[in-house]
């Protein structure tokens, strides 16, 4: 089978010419320049297309949204494929391809962190074994044993003849073959196209607009909509009048889907949207109408003290050695609920027929918006299609499939008719999986030297498992409730040997709908280890450095001093400034940050510069791995400073930037990234360093101002003097 | 029917005379290189250029704007040519995900034009865009770069 009969679909195809050498070449721009895709042109493999005049067509499954994942794999495959990376170009499967084709592209999961850790090998292998086949054909070609020709550039060369021949001109004839069982993958230090720190893949239409996201995409007869759900998740749509707003311009149907939201389908979304202001509904919430941010704490306040409580880690006995401790050390520290807030708002389209469902969204999870067209749509998944569009944003948020159910729910009211569902930011922001909200009671027992014999961390909030994934719960439990404080393991381990310790988690979820949000877990949890460990130095009276080394197994020990080293850490600094420390080991990697912070007499918080060490194992783009610190950076500090959903009447009373602050440019401190890669395994990047900026600053505020702040955001504490 | 001006042609359009200018740029001149982001002039997503000046597109009834002259991103590059900002934007690798960038480049074009070498200052003024990938620092170099350039 050829693939490219199924995927010359239209909207399917989502290519970009590379732009690596388009500079030099005064910006000639690929208006129209879309990845050809002549019927006759066969895949080598399911990763790699080569087309006669030796383009290079990569088959990326993860979704780009903005964490550089495509340009890392297509470097991977173009590495092992000996290719000329200037030729290289991308695309993406549908998910329905994938599991017609026996999920040759394994996951599309794109989350985690996972995208470059958990598919090195089989897309290495794919570009591997299509360089092999390509060297093969070269060799039956001229006749010549395989073992006298290489490959390198693009091109196979006969070693004792010097004859060579293009890719384009044999990929035919390779296609023909049969693909080799085992390929030897190359040696790192051998890399020529992956390490580097190239440019990326997705550059030029992001910059002329012409990059088409799902807010963007269009199809001939498409109508547009938006929609109103219970402001109360969980609540349902009593009922609607939709009277005076059905005579609106444009507007072409008004309906409920799922029970608990109210559709307008127009002509423009402008118009859906002024007609749905025009909508009275009424909702029935219940009980919930009594949970505010007040009973939410509350509830997780109770379970700091609860009795029962799920063991994540647990060394010795903790408690026992705090008795008998020559010092005692508490704190209570809590997180509140964050947004994503991608800068595109939720949408996609549908289009429905009894035979047929098609969707085309920017989804983190194909395979999984695909399940949930199927279940909407009410047809098998063999008769629904998923074409994944560009992202503009994920950060967990679009690994949901919410907006997609709700897309295939209109689409159906109106079959035939492709509809594009748009929420606004109102909707979007009040209809979230949010970052869970936690809080966590942290005991220390110090021998008489200040030594960490003993720590108990209490840990008190709401599960994202429970919320999202009730399945994947172990005997009630929600592992991923202790990450980066969890026993061993290549995801997120503890850092610290402390001969007693006991970590738990009394599970406690409020009706809002909790979800993973970029560095998930790891964020609080880094917060409370972090912050309370500088608070175990002070009450040691060391410094906290010194201190964590004291504790901290070598790969972790090792960031930390490199962020440290780097930053100048124990040498004077200039007047009123301060430095604060954290490291955590997430997603596969081990990252630390160093902030440098000064705080004025009244209170203003100045983040003048962050150092960041990361160890991410293998390197695959330098150049992008600083971006991707530097953006956790904005990530982490606009949570740590502003980012607060509250609940009220059991709603979320956040709904637009005005009320939910992020960071801008002007806030933003100068980071600087340090690589110290031990090669040795491979880790993610998208998300560890979030979990430090929050820790460093607190704790360089901590040294600025005497003040230890707990709780967050930021903004809720006043750092003046004597505040 | 109504008349605006955009990208130097004079462009039919029909809508409600209140419809923000974004949505006609994107819903009826399909010119969807201008971003929804907040709808409320927060975000910058939304970044035109009118008569010059940077401009939060989704505030703006398109009543409002008369016969002054709208640019977008897609005009920026000129026979094919990007502008200095664009060229800057893709040689220090700016966009991650891409969504906020044509906002950014409109907001950093129109800084450019009114200062030619704007400081860390001006820029901090100038771009009060939001970006959720945290592109800030490639932007205020590439802005840097651009006034250079």
């Amino acid at each position: 089978m050829t693939i490219q009969t199924s995927l010359g679909r239209r909207g399917f195809v989502v290519g970009g010419a590379a732009v690596a050498g388009g500079f030099s070449l005064g910006f000639r721009l690929p208006f129209g320049e879309s990845v050809a895709h002549a019927q006759s042109v066969k895949e080598l493999n399911a990763w790699v297309v080569i087309h006669p005049d030796d383009k290079v067509v990569i088959r990326i499954a993860r979704s780009e949204m903005g964490q550089g994942t495509l340009t890392g794999l297509c470097q991977l495959v173009a590495e092992e494929l000996e290719c000329d990376w200037n030729k290289v170009s991308w695309e993406y499967p549908t998910p329905g391809e994938n599991l017609k084709r026996n999920r040759v592209w394994r996951n599309f999961s794109t989350g985690g962190s996972r995208g470059i850790r958990e598919s090195q090998q089989y897309v290495r292998e794919g570009g591997a074994i299509a360089r092999e086949m390509l060297i093969a054909a070269a060799a039956k070609q001229w006749n010549v044993p395989v073992a006298e020709c290489s490959a390198a550039d693009s091109k196979i060369t006969h070693k004792t003849s010097g004859k060579t021949v293009t890719y384009g001109a044999v990929a035919a004839a390779a296609a023909q073959l049969e693909p080799p069982k085992d390929v030897k993958l190359k040696d790192p230090k051998d890399w020529k196209i992956a390490g580097k720190p190239l440019k990326r893949l997705d550059t030029i239409d992001k910059v002329t607009g012409k990059q088409i996201y799902g807010m963007d995409y269009t199809m001939p007869g498409l109508l547009n909509a938006t929609v109103r759900a219970c402001p109360v998740i969980g609540g349902k749509l009593k009922d609607f009048d939709a009277a005076k707003a059905e005579k609106m311009p444009g507007v072409k149907k008004i309906f409920a889907i799922d029970g608990n939201a109210v559709v307008v389908v127009a002509d423009t979304y402008w118009q859906a949207k002024t007609a749905l202001d025009a909508v009275n509904t009424n909702w029935d919430i219940g009980e919930l109408g009594k949970v505010s941010t007040e009973t939410i704490n509350a509830m997780l306040k109770e379970g700091l003290e609860a009795k029962e409580a799920f063991v994540g880690n647990k060394t010795g006995d903790a408690q026992k050695a705090i008795d008998g401790a020559a010092k005692k050390v508490e704190a209570t520290y809590s997180f509140p609920y964050q947004h994503h807030v991608t800068m595109e708002p939720m949408n996609a389209t549908a289009r429905y027929t009894a035979d047929k469902c098609e969707v085309w969204c920017g989804t983190q999870n194909g395979e999984a918006a695909l399940a949930a067209a199927s279940e909407a749509a009410g047809l098998p998944v063999a008769k629904c299609e998923v074409y994944k569009l560009m992202l503009g944003g994920g950060f967990g948020r679009r690994g949901r499939s919410d907006y997609v159910r709700q897309a295939v729910l209109a689409a159906k009211e109106m079959p035939g008719t492709p509809i594009k569902l748009i929420w606004s930011r109102e909707e979007d922001m009040t209809h979230c999986q949010y970052h869970p909200t936690t809080m966590a009671k942290l005991t220390a027992g110090l021998d008489a030297q200040g030594n960490l014999i003993s720590l108990q961390i209490r840990l008190s909030g709401q599960s994202i498992l429970a919320s999202l994934l009730p399945q994947n719960l172990v005997n009630g439990m929600d592992p991923i409730a202790f990450q980066g404080l969890m026993q061993s393991g290549v995801e997120a381990a503890y850092g610290y040997d402390v001969p007693n310790l006991m970590i738990d988690h009394a599970m406690r979820n409020p009706h809002i709908t909790a979800g993973f949000w970029r560095g998930v877990n790891v964020n609080q949890n880094a917060v409370y280890m972090e912050c309370f460990m500088d608070e175990l130095a002070a009450a040691a009276g060391q410094d906290p450095l010194a201190y964590r080394l004291k504790y901290l197994k070598p790969k972790w020990a090792a960031v930390l001093k490199a962020a440290c080293d780097k930053a100048g850490y124990g040498k004077p600094l200039p007047e009123g400034r301060f430095h604060g420390i954290a490291q955590v080991m997430g997603y596969g990697s081990y990252v630390a940050g160093v902030a440098e912070v000064s705080v004025s007499a009244d209170g203003q918080l100045k983040i003048h510069k962050i150092t960041a060490a990361t160890n991410p194992g293998h390197v695959v783009n330098p150049a992008q791995i600083d971006r991707q610190v530097a953006g956790s950076f904005v990530y982490g500090l606009s949570a740590a400073l502003y980012g607060e959903i509250t609940v009220k009447d059991g709603a979320v009373e956040q709904t637009n930037f005005d009320t939910y602050n992020v960071m801008r440019i002007d806030e933003m401190p100068d980071v600087e990234t340090v690589l110290v890669p031990t090669n040795d395994f491979w880790g993610g990047v998208g998300e560890p360093t979030i979990a430090v900026a929050a820790p460093a600053v607190l704790n360089a505020i901590a040294k600025a101002t005497g003040k230890r702040v707990r709780n967050l955001p930021l903004m809720n504490n006043d750092l003046k003097k004597g505040a | 029917m109504a008349v605006l001006n955009v990208n130097g042609k004079a462009v039919d359009y029909t809508a409600d005379p209140e419809t923000p200018l974004l949505w006609v740029l994107r819903e009826q001149l399909g010119l969807t290189g201008t971003k929804y982001g907040c709808g409320i002039a927060q975000c910058g997503s939304c970044t035109v250029h009118i008569d010059g000046s940077p401009v939060r597109s989704c505030s703006v009834p398109v009543n409002a704007v008369g016969t002054q002259k709208v640019v977008t991103i897609e005009a920026l590059a000129e026979n094919g040519m990007l502008n200095k900002i664009q060229k800057a934007w893709v040689e220090l690798d700016v966009p991650q995900c891409g969504y906020c960038q044509s906002g950014m480049v409109m907001a950093a074009t129109a800084l450019l034009a009114a200062k030619a070498n704007p400081t860390d200052k001006d820029i901090d003024e100038a771009m009060t865009n939001i970006c959720r990938c945290g592109t800030y620092q490639q932007v205020r170099a590439a802005i840097h770069a651009a006034a250079k350039a």
